[in-house]
């Protein structure tokens, strides 16, 4: 999948995150916020890190604003914001394959 | 060197005999003397203490760079006074250096951690340090670590000389011109004044701030006019609105209202439960809605309430009301209820200072003659260590309040909290900061089980006699972390911000400088 526009999911409210993505020419620019980043950021970079490449992105900047997200809502939060930047968030996603 | 709580107490705080932390009851039975303030002889009949300034008072009592001045929290989120103080001494007189010693710090205070980045403010002693105070103290911007008290443990120090207070600045509803002053009978009241008593015997200069002056004598009255210097009146010693919630507000939340009828049931299920039983709850929604659930016990089995003890709400003023408790054994008050409560039954609602409630350096506190006490958490560890000062993220933002007097001093002292709080983990491997040692702790009772405290046996059969079900701690821990993924662990540097006295005096444990994550 391509990052294809600006894009966001998720909310500011606690346990969540705002997931906010945007075209870059070339790599991924990864931002992270968190209001639990002393015990878990290392743990947001990588659950982040993961999502991507198993969405096959590789190339875009992508904004983390975290309030105590669990990693399932983290997930889910990124998976939402690229869908909706490539326009597959109201149909054809991709259940099953990427999202399980 | 490592302490009883396996806490590592840099060398460099252990002189002029001060001692790590040695495990409960350490300094029972040992002497010492009491400290003793300068007094000023008050002779000529004439006297009149009434100053028409705040600054006016604070020059008759000498104040100087480099004086500790302290202040009480009875008023809360509402008090005006402890910044209407330090601003006379910081921006009118020029002072610098100065120490001040509170019973607790909120938002209400935040100005100070303006003094603190200045550098005016060097020394913070307090319970409570939350808001922008505790984050500036966190950052390292105090001259000195901050001394962090229990409620047990200030008036314990006031009284062995470890901390002189050279002026105390005490916020009273009602004073006449003489300094019989109190919590009641103003236009903003705040109720008990427990917090104030230690102060205004032991500072070498007392100093009464009220906006209702009383005819004379303003009496009974916590604080008396022979401890007191001068009287100042003010237009408005706080905001009534915040002093206290119109009533503490009882939980709906499902989750919490599972919880205190789980601690109910504990306590129903042990030998201490039997009438003339004594209490103690916090004000944390599943703490204090153990009452509710309390209530039918007591009447099933026709059980009264001997005291309750410690900061009142509500309800249970409703419950004395109804016959079910004897007396009240008060020291703060937490909403407008209460503190009318107070005002109306001088007959069975008692205000009591804080050494009286919980010092462990006197002939008996009442926290030694309470057999239950139910308390909050921010974590608590697999050896039942509690901490209720530091967030998990390392930052000053809580009290140790009563939690460590009465654990200690109370028969079965139950901590209800839940299991994770978003991200946290509240059932952890290690608390970040020890403030109440594990030994002192029974029983956990969370949204996912409840643990008991392996060293309490007796209750561990209690509970299976009861068919109450319970698990190890372990088990909770392993559960939180499943639930919310293993923490790591925070880095320090070496600074040390904070000292966390023991309610004996002894060190328990250290706050360093947070090194916050950077990602790279």
């Amino acid at each position: 999948m391509e990052i294809q526009k600006t894009a966001m999911a998720g909310t500011l409210e606690s346990s969540d995150a705002q997931i906010t993505v945007e075209p870059a020419d070339s790599g991924i620019q990864l931002s992270i916020e968190s209001s639990v980043m002393n015990q878990y950021g290392r743990q947001i970079k990588k659950t982040a890190e993961e999502k991507l490449r198993e969405l096959g992105i590789t190339k875009g900047k992508v904004k983390v604003v975290d309030k105590g997200a669990l990693d399932c809502t983290l997930k889910a939060r990124i998976e939402a914001a690229v869908f909706r930047s490539c326009g597959v968030s109201q149909k054809n996603i991709p259940w099953g394959g990427v999202v399980r | 060197m490592i302490n009883a709580v396996g806490r590592n107490i840099p060398d460099e705080l252990l002189q002029d005999g001060r001692e790590v932390y040695q495990g409960k009851y350490y300094m029972d039975g040992k002497c010492f003397k009491k400290a003793g303030p300068q007094v000023r002889r008050c002779e000529k009949p004439t006297e009149n203490k009434l100053c028409t300034t705040i600054r006016e008072a604070c020059e008759k009592c000498g104040a100087h760079d480099g004086m500790t001045v302290s202040f009480h929290h009875a008023l809360r989120n509402g008090d005006y006074v402890t910044s209407m103080v330090m601003e006379v001494l910081i921006e009118e007189m020029g002072l610098k250096d100065l120490t001040v010693a509170t019973t607790s710090l909120g938002s209400a205070q935040d100005l100070l951690a303006d003094y603190i980045e200045q550098g005016k403010i060097i020394g913070i002693q307090s319970s409570g340090v939350r808001g922008r105070i505790g984050e500036a103290i966190s950052a390292g911007k105090l001259r000195t670590p901050a001394i962090i008290r229990s409620h047990g443990g200030r008036p314990r120090a006031i009284e062995m000389g470890e901390l002189h207070i050279d002026i105390a600045f005490t916020a009273a509803s009602t004073s006449d011109y003489c300094g019989n002053a109190k919590g009641t009978g103003g236009k903003n009241n705040c109720g008990a004044m427990g917090y104030a008593v230690a102060d205004s015997h032991y500072a070498d200069h007392v100093v009464v701030v009220t906006d209702t002056l009383a005819d004379y004598p303003n009496i009974p009255a916590p604080i008396d006019c022979i401890d007191v210097d001068c009287v100042v009146v003010v237009d408005e010693i706080g905001d009534p609105s915040k002093i206290g919630t119109k009533e503490a507000r009882m939980t709906e939340d499902p989750r919490d209202l599972m919880m205190a009828e789980n601690c109910a049931k504990v306590i129903a299920a042990t030998p201490y439960f039997k009438d003339g039983f004594s209490f103690q709850t916090g004000v944390g929604g599943p703490s204090l809605a153990v009452n509710r659930f309390l209530e039918s016990y007591m009447v099933e089995r026709n059980i009264k309430m001997g005291f309750a003890l410690g900061g009142m709400s509500g309800n249970i003023c409703a419950l004395q009301d109804k016959g079910l408790v004897g007396k009240l054994l008060d020291t703060q008050d937490f909403d407008m209820v209460t503190i009318q409560h107070l005002a109306d039954h001088p007959d069975k609602h008692f205000e009591i200072s804080t050494s009286e409630y919980a010092s462990a350096a006197n002939k008996g506190a009442y926290v030694n003659h309470l057999d239950f006490v139910v308390l909050a958490a921010l974590e608590i560890d697999t050896k039942f260590n509690v901490n209720v000062l530091t967030g998990s993220d390392g930052v000053l933002r809580g009290a140790p309040g009563g939690h460590p007097d009465t654990a200690e001093g109370s028969k079965v002292c139950i901590i209800v909290t839940p299991l994770v709080r978003g991200r946290m983990a509240t059932v952890c491997k290690d608390v970040v900061t020890v403030t109440t040692p594990g030994d002192t702790v029974d029983v956990l009772v969370t949204d996912y089980g409840i643990a008991v405290n392996p060293l309490r046996q007796d209750l561990i059969e209690c509970l299976n006699k009861a068919d109450i079900p319970h698990v190890s701690i372990e088990s909770l821990q392993e559960k939180a972390y499943s639930l919310v993924g293993t923490p790591d662990d925070l880095e320090w540097e070496n600074k040390v911000i904070a000292v966390l006295e023991a309610r004996d005096g002894t060190i328990l444990d250290v706050i360093r400088k947070i090194k916050p994550l950077v990602l790279e």
